[in-house]
């Protein structure tokens, strides 16, 4: 076996064992209340800090102006309520647009 | 943002038809971002097999492209796995908040594990329905898992084909999808509010210092700002 797929193998591993913890506890441990409801507004914390860092951050610096006032636009929309196709719509077409017009 | 204030009383197939429809645009981008990491992979010097094996075993965007960027830029396997699996932490959290909807039976689990990602977490968990919820994780779970893998098996294929990908504002999308699925959770909660956008500030602050996935990882802390068991009462 090669380091290439070695790699693959180890990091498909581990990442479907990480997956499995939940689904493989169910009905297994009951959980209490308390922990349930930390568990679901963790998995919104998990997913606001990677929409702001996805929406601002590349490689550890800054994303550039373009994607940051697409998301921000995205974000105006879905305060805004509108459809979600408008939102993500919007956001990548406010973020083509600036690119085709030389913002980055 | 509609299927979310909407909560039909009845589990019947057309109620999910605007499931589909939201679902759908994120398998196109998904797609799109499949196609460009074969395409990334493949130019970068790595066999075709490599990038399209991975994508159905390791299936995670994110983990995957940190991974073949740091065996292309000649970090090595074990860096390049690390990084990987660093990044992938977070389905543990994510498997534990959805494990109840996958649904009954060992293969539903074994099955539906393998498709929790950040985009069918979010569609799950902004549905207010326990029947919209499971149905939400499963249209966008399968139809995510189909399309990227196509997309990389194309990419992979046809090379550098699409070119940059930011030309279309792709990066951009997927942040506001989240922010669509999770913008009405966070205005109706103030608690989950409290939590969540100091952890998204903390995160940011971090980002610049620490390896990829530490700082998602870290917005955890934001959970000591939840509070007693209000709640309850």
């Amino acid at each position: 076996m090669n380091a290439t797929a070695g790699m693959i193998l180890a990091l498909a591993v581990g990442t479907y064992a990480f997956r499995l913890v939940g689904p493989a506890l169910h009905g297994r441990v009951e959980l209490p209340a308390r922990v349930r409801e930390l568990l679901s507004a963790g998995a919104v914390v998990l997913l606001t800090a990677l929409l702001a860092t996805g929406a601002l951050t590349e490689g550890g610096g800054f994303a550039g102006w373009a994607r940051a006032a697409g998301v921000l636009v995205g974000g105006v929309l879905a305060w805004r309520r509108a459809p979600f196709a408008v939102v993500v719509l919007g956001a990548a077409g406010t973020a083509a647009v600036l690119r085709l017009a030389g913002v980055t | 943002m509609r299927t979310v204030q909407r909560t039909h009383g009845g589990a019947a197939d057309p109620r999910h038809r605007d499931l589909v429809r939201d679902a759908s645009l994120v398998w196109v981008a998904g797609g799109v971002v499949g196609v460009s990491f074969g395409a990334i992979a493949v130019t970068g010097g790595l066999p075709v097999w490599a990038p399209v094996v991975m994508s159905l075993v390791v299936y995670a965007g994110s983990a995957q492209f940190s991974a073949v960027g740091v065996l292309l830029a000649g970090g090595g396997p074990l860096a390049a796995a690390a990084t990987g699996l660093l990044l992938n932490t977070r389905t543990a959290a994510f498997g534990l908040a959805v494990a109840d909807v996958l649904g009954p039976g060992r293969l539903a689990r074994l099955a539906g594990a393998h498709l929790v990602t950040d985009e069918t977490v979010a569609f799950a968990l902004a549905q207010t329905d326990p029947v919209r919820r499971r149905a939400a994780f499963w249209v966008s779970g399968i139809g995510l898992f189909a399309v990227w893998n196509v997309g990389v098996l194309a990419g992979a294929l046809a090379g550098d084909a699409l070119g940059d990908t930011a030309r279309y504002g792709l990066d951009a999308a997927f942040p506001a999808v989240l922010v669509a699925l999770v913008l009405p959770t966070l205005r109706a909660e103030a608690r989950v509010r409290r939590c969540a956008l100091p952890g998204a500030a903390l995160a940011l602050a971090l980002t610049p210092a620490v390896p990829a996935g530490v700082p998602v990882l870290a917005a955890l802390a934001g959970l000591a700002l939840y509070g007693r068991g209000e709640a309850r009462a």
